[in-house]
């Protein structure tokens, strides 16, 4: 028994000398990320491929890690619920999802944005059935773009860390009472083992502090509020506009986070991150662990002289529309790659309408085109990237209109077919 | 579990909202009961009219009404028989809807539904 | 502060009331009934978790509520997982010293029968498998009436709703009312009940040891529906009362498995005298209405065995 101890405190020890720079998965990185930030309430169910974030969790607690209460829901329904429940209440309150799980708990995603609860929540994204597919694309995360909540993406295991951490200050924070999502491409980060720079609880807690009970409304008999009221048409519309309002304002909250963080921490970040973008004339705009992709594509294109860039969305809501048509104005055309569809769209592919639609208002109009790939895990290659920004190259020399999304590396299909649509 | 911190109030708007910005946050409504300031008597047809001598006290009247809009209040009461009560009944006549539960309870049938004058 | 001491006349119920007039529930509601001494029972001490329903669309329209409690409504089937979260947010921040350990904070879920028995099945038996502190009260009007009476699984054999309509195929519910007692009885929580406004301190009593209870608790009230039922505004306690007298809804109290009859029916009367009161049940044959008075017949016959006594007795001749 002693000896198991004395070993035990040596494992600790060691952990604690290391613990500057560990090798870690996303869903670890999450885990950690949680127990830092002492989170008070977590409600926890399995999903592929989030699953390790739950256990994790657990673990933390069962060994004394990390004094919260654990709530093993029988679905991501009641996952949510609780937590926005154990929110208004005034807990620091976390889960994590994917997927079907995200579809479940829908409903829900609406309620905790417009219930303003500071919740947070880890999204390992996978793609919907059917047909059944536990692998990564981004439809869950797309699925909840209307949903209220702030939405980070991370691009490797150190940033699913970082945005967690700030997630948590910047939905507790009182100009901004708003849940926050924070995603890991599924299996490409969640299941990924790479280097982690962990921040540690004092840190944590003095980036994100928690706040005095009392600085927001939370469910307290010694002040009775009711929440969840029914709004009639004549007060549901200005409730809904405070949403907007609040979801805009937040803005400045998170970039602020990203600022700070980089002060403090040595990585800063931003609502969106430039790569090689100062004399780029071809410019992609991705997200998540994709963005990867696309630099280690620009990188190639470089070499061959060709001033290629990229945009990479770490905020999808709320949407950095002028930080995006800022980094456009002066490419000569500019295009989005995205792991996801918009069944039935003008475009089928989503980013594009949005960042189309903020250049046009502002009168720009320059050559343009979308790209679908990668879908249900399906390998994106970087070579294929660079065949898109070639295509992209063609369309800006030929001035043609692409009126369709090219979907890239279907099994039998010529991307060119739809245009002719 | 006293709030000690209570920033919360900013949150809270105005008593009663004109617009979107003096709404209280989420649609929360942070002043407990205020239906009270809600008259319902418009709803009702009939009223019940209590006849404080046939009243027994029995409390049935107060215990079964849904809109709380019989109210039991220490006034003491001396029937025309000389008997004396040191609490009685009467009726909220704003938030009263006329459902008559009261009356169809009464064991003594000391409570009356008449028509509503208006 | 909630009612401690024990409920043995109507005169041990708080005069104080904390559940406010002007809400917009219908003219002999039973459910308002219910929460007028339901809020009296838990005082100020209290949070509640509410499922959509009547009484939550009825009580809390913006910018006005009838509630003096701290209140949370956020969706239909999830009054349960919602308790569980308040619940175990109390917990954890009672342990991190936020608030005071030594304050007694009781979560109290609340939820019409479409919420329990139908969409909120899942979310009630999480609450209840767990463990939480809970008190989940369930007004139980045997239908979806705030949608405008729809069957749900509460409906009983018989009754009419839109969506078991009286036609020439078809006449009403088909089944008889899913067991709820049952389902709650199958999770070995330490404290399950039923009860019916009509009794109101055998109900107050019931709520109060419910509100005592360590752990989950559940107590299932029957709730007249005056719309709903098509009965008359006036006589919502007398149905409730009926219901009980004709052994259709026997007053049951369960205390860690063990079962009791708290209100004894020596003599029952016939289900006929509940049935015509009510609209609903207007087109029941005799021999309709036969088959539901065998049905409750072998219902008491099986309380009677599980509580050990002839607790019901036979319908007076």
């Amino acid at each position: 028994m002693s000896l198991t101890l004395e070993k035990k405190e040596e494992r600790k020890e060691l952990r604690q000398v290391v613990s500057k720079r560990i090798a870690a998965t996303g869903n670890y990185a999450a885990a950690l990320a949680v127990k830092d930030a002492d989170v008070d309430v977590a409600a926890i169910y399995p999903i592929t491929p989030q699953v390790q974030i739950a256990e994790k969790i657990a673990e933390f607690v069962a060994n004394g890690e990390l004094d919260a209460e654990v709530i093993h829901v029988e679905g991501e329904h009641s996952a949510l619920s609780a937590v926005v429940a154990a929110a208004a209440t005034g807990a620091r309150a976390f889960t994590a999802t994917s997927s079907q799980g995200l579809e479940y708990m829908h409903e829900m995603l609406y309620i905790a944005s417009s219930l303003r609860q500071p919740v947070v929540m880890a999204l390992a994204t996978r793609a919907l059935s059917a047909p059944i597919n536990i692998w990564n694309d981004y439809a869950d995360a797309f699925g909840m773009r209307e949903t209220g909540w702030i939405m980070l993406f991370s691009e490797n295991v150190q940033e699913v860390y970082d945005n967690l951490v700030q997630a948590f200050r910047i939905a507790e924070h009182p100009d901004v009472l708003l849940p926050v999502v924070v995603t890991l491409d599924g299996y490409i980060l969640s299941h990924t083992i790479e280097p982690l720079e962990p921040l540690g609880r004092e840190e944590v807690l003095s980036f994100a502090p928690k706040r005095p009970r009392g600085y927001r409304p939370v469910l307290d008999p010694d002040y009775p509020i009711t929440v969840g009221t029914l709004g009639t048409p004549h007060w549901y519309y200005e409730a809904k506009y405070q949403q907007v309002v609040a979801l805009r304002e937040s803005k400045r909250i998170i970039e602020e986070a990203g600022r700070e963080f980089g002060k403090k921490y040595g990585r800063e970040y931003g609502l969106i991150e430039e790569y090689m973008m100062d004399d780029a004339e071809l410019a992609f705009v991705s997200l998540g662990a994709t963005a990867s992709l696309v630099k280690a594509a620009v990188d190639r294109l470089r070499k061959e002289g060709i001033k290629a860039g990229m945009i990479k969305l770490r905020v999808l809501r709320p949407f950095p529309v002028d930080e995006v048509v800022k980094a456009l104005e002066n490419v000569e055309a500019w295009a989005t790659l995205n792991r996801t569809i918009s069944y039935g769209a003008a475009i089928e592919e989503p980013l594009f309408t949005e960042i189309a639609a903020a250049l046009a208002v502002r009168g720009i109009v320059k050559p343009m085109a979308s790209f679908v790939h990668g879908m249900g895990g399906r390998d994106i290659f970087v070579r294929e990237i660079v065949e898109m920004y070639k295509k992209l190259d063609e369309i800006r020399k030929s001035g043609r209109k692409v009126k369709r999304t090219y979907f890239w590396g279907v099994k039998g299909h010529d991307p060119e077919e739809d245009q002719a649509m | 579990m006293s709030i000690k911190d209570e920033g919360f109030k900013r949150y809270l708007g105005k008593k009663y909202p004109e617009t979107w910005r003096d709404m209280p946050i989420a649609a929360i409504v942070p002043w407990p009961g205020n239906t009270a300031e809600v008259k319902t008597h418009a709803w009702r047809t009939i009223k019940p009219v209590i006849d404080q001598d046939k009243c027994i006290r029995c409390r049935l009247c107060w215990t079964f009404c849904p809109d709380g809009a019989i109210l039991e209040v220490d006034e003491e009461y001396k029937t025309s028989s000389g008997r004396v009560f040191k609490i009685s009944y009467k009726v909220d006549y704003d938030h009263c809807k006329g459902c008559g539960i009261c009356a169809a309870e009464c064991p003594v049938n000391a409570i009356e539904m008449v028509p509503e004058e208006r | 502060m909630a009612l401690s001491k024990p409920v043995r006349t109507i005169w041990d119920i708080p005069r104080e009331e904390r559940f406010a007039p002007g809400h917009t529930m219908c003219q002999g509601c039973g459910a308002a009934i219910i929460m007028r001494h339901l809020t009296k029972v838990i005082g100020k001490d209290a949070i509640i978790v509410q499922a959509t329903g009547c009484v939550e669309v009825t009580t809390t329209a913006f910018p006005r509520t009838s509630w003096l409690n701290p209140w949370l409504h956020l969706a239909f089937e999830n009054a349960g997982a919602g308790a569980s979260g308040v619940e175990a947010a109390l917990k954890a921040l009672k342990r991190k010293g936020v608030i005071d350990p030594n304050r007694k904070i009781k979560v109290v879920a609340i939820a019409g029968d479409g919420g329990t028995f139908d969409i909120g099945l899942q979310s009630l038996s999480g609450m209840l498998e767990r463990g939480h502190n809970v008190m989940y009260v369930v007004y139980d009007n045997e239908a979806y009436m705030n949608t405008g009476i729809q069957r749900s699984g509460a409906t009983p054999l018989g009754a009419w709703t839109t969506t078991t309509p009286v036609g020439k195929k078809l006449r009403g519910e088909l089944r008889p009312k899913k067991d709820l007692i049952g389902i709650a009885l199958a999770h070995r929580i330490p404290y399950i009940a039923t009860a019916s406004p009509a009794y109101p301190t055998d109900m107050v009593e019931k709520l109060r040891k419910a509100y005592e209870t360590e752990g989950p608790s559940l107590v299932h009230i029957i709730s007249p529906c005056t719309p709903g039922w098509r009965i008359r505004n006036e006589d919502s306690v007398k149905v409730a009362r009926l219901a009980v007298l004709t052994g259709m809804w026997v007053l049951l109290e369960i205390v860690n498995g063990k079962p009791r009859v708290t209100v004894k029916v020596p003599k029952r009367k016939p289900v006929r005298e509940y049935l015509r009161l009510q609209g609903r049940f207007r087109h029941l044959t005799d021999e309709e209405i036969a088959r539901i008075q065998k049905m409750v017949d072998e219902y008491v016959e099986e309380i009677n065995r599980w509580v050990g006594e002839q607790a019901i007795g036979p319908v007076e001749g």
